[in-house]
């Protein structure tokens, strides 16, 4: 059974419709890596798989429970699919430790000794285990990241979503998150990667996914889709992303000295 | 001499203390200093109010302001989610009160509460005598006020906390309550103060409701005050008392700005 199973997702926003047809599963274990311009619908794709989004149209199963079922308990379902975002969305009146603790509290009803416990490991994993007390003002924006990743992985969740996860991060800050989330793909967690971050996608990726305008233009192994695109829109948007210095104004329509 | 811009400057500074200054020695010199302190400052008459100022009026001032704050804040924090609300009835009679509330004088709805009701229903009355009357009385106008603030304070609290909190499998009341309101709180305290300061001055108006020598409050005491000493001494002293109050809020409101100014 596939962990997810996308077929003939459609998502409007008023009259813009921003994903035009959608198919697409991934597997227990694999880390699928969505790559795209802006615009092309990669974050709405994400968003729709705990229905963060409420799709249009189509149907989308999440360890074979139907999330498009208007019967579906969903806070069920999101228990255990995880989700990191491009802002990182800690509870800010919280400690680390609470940010960590409240949904196994609240949620999974744990005692307040096991949750402590559950923290602390995942603290411990992602490297934070002395930043418990702290309130999430007081770290930087790639410690927020990992807090926010060992929020998610203290639900045990069966998949992990990421949202541009490094996408708001200095450049210096951006290598301990993208360190932590190797480290998960390597344990085996499955993982549906919303990025920019080319070089994580083509050493971690199990297979990379190209969109543009709302559409999959292609997928395939990081060796094949990095390597060898077949279709023209991935050469150019690859071009453009990995040699951004050898871009030629031709290429662009500029008509220097006129 | 030559004026150059920097010396420009000063002169038009110290022009200004200078103008300043002299306005106020001239505020000082015009002024009768024997019959002021008469008329405002006799300690025999100031003495004789207390204790009654603080035991029975001051105490009076600060319980009704607790009442109507409590009681409008809770209305206050009903009628914000309801304005906040997916169904549309609910948006609707929000909005429709706050309206409502906000446009009448606080006089008016005093007015209502105390003598409109009791004689629209005269079998019913509302539990607390005047204690009941002032908390609904005054906490209907204050409720409109704060559901205002509460709304902005919710909708302060960024998109994304809500939806951390859903993905981790909050219902969305769960979430409201744990993780956003907590927030929007933060938020909206110093304009709450604000609201108490307020609150504390509108319940000069309770004496319209008719009240007894045991629930009297600060103005109307002074008031009394006035008329059997005749002499104005009592006004100064409860607006001494109101701003033993206020200035501690006002101060507080600061402290609370600074401190949210140093977390961002």
């Amino acid at each position: 059974m596939s962990t997810i199973e996308i077929s003939g997702l459609h998502k409007s926003f008023g009259r813009l419709e921003v994903l035009r047809g959608i198919d697409l599963s991934v597997e227990p274990g694999e880390v699928v890596c969505v790559i795209g311009p802006s615009g092309s619908g990669k974050s709405t794709l994400l968003r729709c798989v705990n229905l963060l989004e409420e799709p249009t149209s189509g149907s989308i199963r999440v360890a074979g429970v139907e999330v498009t079922d208007p019967d579906c308990d969903i806070d069920a379902v999101r228990r255990g699919i995880g989700m990191v975002f491009q802002q990182f969305n800690l509870f800010g009146h919280l400690t680390v430790r609470e940010n960590v603790t409240i949904a196994q509290r609240r949620v999974l009803k744990r005692s307040r000794a096991e949750a402590y416990r559950i923290a602390s490991d995942n603290l411990n994993r992602v490297g934070l285990a002395d930043k418990a007390d702290s309130y999430p003002a007081q770290l930087s924006g790639g410690q927020q990241q990992r807090v926010a990743i060992a929020r998610s992985l203290a639900m045990e969740p069966q998949l992990m979503l990421f949202d541009e996860p490094t996408s708001a991060l200095d450049p210096e800050l951006v290598g301990e998150v993208l360190a932590v989330m190797r480290g998960l793909a390597a344990e085996g967690m499955t993982m549906l990667v919303v990025t920019h971050e080319m070089a994580f996608a083509r050493e971690v990726a199990s297979r990379v996914v190209f969109m543009d305008a709302g559409v999959i233009v292609e997928q395939g192994r990081p060796a094949q889709v990095f390597g060898s695109p077949r279709a023209e829109r991935t050469r150019e948007f690859l071009h453009r992303v990995l040699e951004p210095t050898r871009v030629s104004e031709s290429e662009i329509g500029a008509n220097p000295g006129e | 001499m030559r004026l150059t811009p920097r010396r420009r400057r000063r002169i038009v500074r110290v022009a200004g203390y200078v103008v300043f200054g002299l306005a106020i020695v001239a505020a000082l010199a015009a002024a009768d200093w024997g019959r002021l302190s008469d008329a405002f400052f006799r300690l025999d008459v100031a003495g004789s109010m207390f204790p009654e100022a603080i035991t029975v009026a001051l105490r009076n001032t600060i319980l009704y302001t607790l009442l109507a704050f409590v009681f409008g804040l809770t209305l206050g924090l009903v009628l914000a989610l309801m304005r906040l609300s997916s169904i549309l009835p609910y948006r609707w009679f929000a909005t429709g009160y706050i309206e409502l509330f906000r446009g009448l004088p606080s006089l008016l709805v005093l007015f209502m509460v105390g003598y409109g009701v009791p004689l629209a229903f005269p079998d019913r009355e509302i539990p607390g005598g005047v204690y009941g009357s002032v908390t609904v009385g005054l906490g209907l106008t204050a409720a409109a006020y704060m559901a205002e603030t509460l709304r902005a304070g919710i909708q302060a609290v960024p998109k994304g906390q809500l939806e951390a909190a859903r993905t981790l499998g909050m219902s969305h009341t769960r979430a409201m309550v744990s993780i956003v309101l907590p927030q929007a709180f933060r938020i909206v305290i110093p304009p709450l103060t604000n609201e108490i300061i307020l609150l504390t001055k509108d319940t000069s108006l309770v004496y319209v409701l008719g009240v007894t020598a045991s629930t009297i409050e600060l103005t109307k005491f002074a008031g009394d005050t006035l008329n059997t000493r005749v002499n104005p001494t009592p006004l100064v002293v409860a607006g001494l008392l109101y701003l033993v109050l206020t200035l501690p809020l006002s101060q507080l409101v600061r402290g609370l700005e600074r401190r949210a100014a140093r977390e961002r």
